[in-house]
């Protein structure tokens, strides 16, 4: 997807965080990226090292935590494991599954020096 | 600039105007606690000079102090990942493990950041959708691959209701004007938002835009995104709905393809179903292709060129401008509720 906005948002939290907290080296950026949200990692490591050259985090190691895809089944009426968008239940095999989890893109947190 | 889906920081430009600077600004809480963040900017903008702003959930009121010491307020919304700085050099998160104060920075090397990537779109997203709520306008975000008829169905569905309710366009390209041109031909306002290397219309453009065309109480506001099944999936404009495209000239299995986008519509209108004759497009595929991915997407079969199926489709217009409506006096309501609270609070200070 747009990973250089992602990259873009990212540099942006980092930075105020910096500012408001007072630090000014960032070692490593920990990511919690949702296995449903679509993010290519590869792309946004890519978008990650140009955007932060020159910031408090330049040449900083970015750590992306996986969080697996949910979604709650109409049919079974309870949570169930799903890896894609488009993937039926697991359980029942019907498509009437609304994703409830692992969309999420989130700073989780920094390693600062 | 992104080599895999080629959006940038590009030069974003509304009616040929530049639109990018910001500053930096401090918050100043009621009970004294500080903290400062960076927002675009301008004089244009609602969130900024107003001296009151509609109240969304989960809101507060901010009072800002520019460097040239003038004081402005308005309200901003805390989804819990604002950081606060207090007075007293002690930093907490904003709704951290019950207001919990950090380590001191000493000893700690972790710093916890619990931050969505994209919460200042989101942010601006918010504030766009309370602006659009307090007036009773009607947002609809329409978004598609490269020529699946946007352009050409906004027209004809303009030429539909600019008798019965004002209609006003945002039109997302990344270099030309051309689309704009086509809707003020109908003679509807239409202002064009160019994104240069971005490939997707953000919130605080839309924000920008919708002061420029300022459009009136109970109209509907018809957004035309940047033709991209991609991005424009992330980015909360604001409006009440997105409405995807999917055109039978392209493949059954776009909705497999690209599905965050047909994951974040409300509605599917499959165009150009005039030339089905003569195309081997199954489209009862596209749909269940469409519904495995949203199980709730709502579905309408048009042509923007013979209108085909447009009954349907301004029906389900309707129905939304009816719910806006309804959004509005709950606004209403709510507001009236807060003024009793308030007058309540300075009675008793009083
Ligand atoms: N046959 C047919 N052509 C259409 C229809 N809607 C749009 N088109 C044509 O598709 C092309 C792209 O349309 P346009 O509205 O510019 O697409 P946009 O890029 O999504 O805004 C134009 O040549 C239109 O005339 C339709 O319902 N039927
Ligand atoms: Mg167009
Ligand atoms: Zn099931
Ligand atoms: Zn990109
Ligand atoms: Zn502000
Ligand atoms: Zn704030
Ligand atoms: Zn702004
Ligand atoms: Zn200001
Ligand atoms: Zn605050
Ligand atoms: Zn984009």
């Amino acid at each position: 997807m747009h990973e250089m906005s992602l990259a873009e948002g990212i540099r942006q939290i980092v930075e105020d965080a910096g500012r408001s907290q007072g630090f000014n080296k960032v070692k490593t950026v920990v990511l919690e990226i949702g296995q449903l949200s679509s993010v290519e990692p590869d792309s946004l490591r890519f978008c990650f090292d140009v955007v932060m050259q020159d910031s408090i985090a330049a040449g900083a190691v970015l750590q992306i935590d996986s969080v697996p895809g949910s979604g709650w089944c109409m049919q079974c009426a309870e949570t169930v494991p799903v890896a894609a968008l488009y993937d039926p239940c697991p359980k029942c095999g019907s498509y009437q599954v609304q994703a409830t989890g692992g969309t999420e893109m989130r700073v989780k947190e920094l390693e600062i020096e | 600039m992104c080599n895999v889906c080629g959006c940038g920081t590009g030069e974003t430009r509304l009616e040929g105007e530049a639109l990018d600077h910001e500053h930096e600004h401090e918050h100043v809480h009621a009970d004294g606690t500080v903290h400062r963040h960076t927002h675009h900017h301008t004089d244009e903008h609602a969130h900024s000079h107003a001296p009151y702003q509609w109240v969304p959930a989960g809101a507060h009121g901010h009072t800002h102090r520019h460097a040239d010491g003038s004081v402005h307020a308005h309200d901003h919304v805390h989804e819990g990942e604002h950081i606060h700085e207090h007075g007293d050099d002690s930093v907490h998160y904003g709704q951290g493990p019950a207001g919990a104060h950090a380590p001191g920075m000493s000893q700690a090397q972790m710093v916890r950041i619990e931050q969505n990537i994209l919460a200042k779109n989101d942010g601006y997203a918010e504030r766009n959708r309370g602006w659009l709520a307090d007036r009773g306008i009607l947002a609809l975000n329409l978004v598609s691959s490269p020529g699946s008829g946007k352009t050409t169905l906004l027209v004809r569905t303009i030429e539909e209701l600019k008798n019965q309710v004002p209609v006003a366009v945002v039109e997302g390209d990344q270099q030309t004007s051309f689309d704009a041109e086509r809707i003020r031909a109908t003679g509807a306002p239409a202002l064009q938002i160019n994104t240069g290397k971005g490939c997707h219309l953000d919130a605080h453009m839309v924000g920008r835009a919708l002061e420029k065309l300022s459009p009136p109480e109970d109209s509907v506001l018809l957004v035309e995104n940047v033709g991209n099944l991609v991005c424009p999936a992330a980015f909360d404009l604001g409006e009440a709905a997105k409405v995807v495209v999917l055109s039978v000239t392209e493949g059954e299995d776009k909705p497999l393809k690209y599905p965050d986008m047909f994951a974040a519509a409300r509605l599917m209108l499959v165009n150009k179903i005039d030339l089905l004759p003569y195309l081997s497009f199954d489209v009862q595929k596209a749909i269940d292709f469409a519904r495995r991915v949203n199980p709730r997407l709502e579905v309408i079969q048009v042509s923007a060129t013979t209108g085909a199926g447009f009954a349907d489709w301004l029906g389900w217009i309707d129905a939304r401008l009816d719910e806006a409506r309804a959004g509005r006096q709950r606004t209403v309501d709510q507001l009236r509720a807060r003024i009793a609270e308030l007058e309540a609070q300075l009675a008793a200070k009083g």
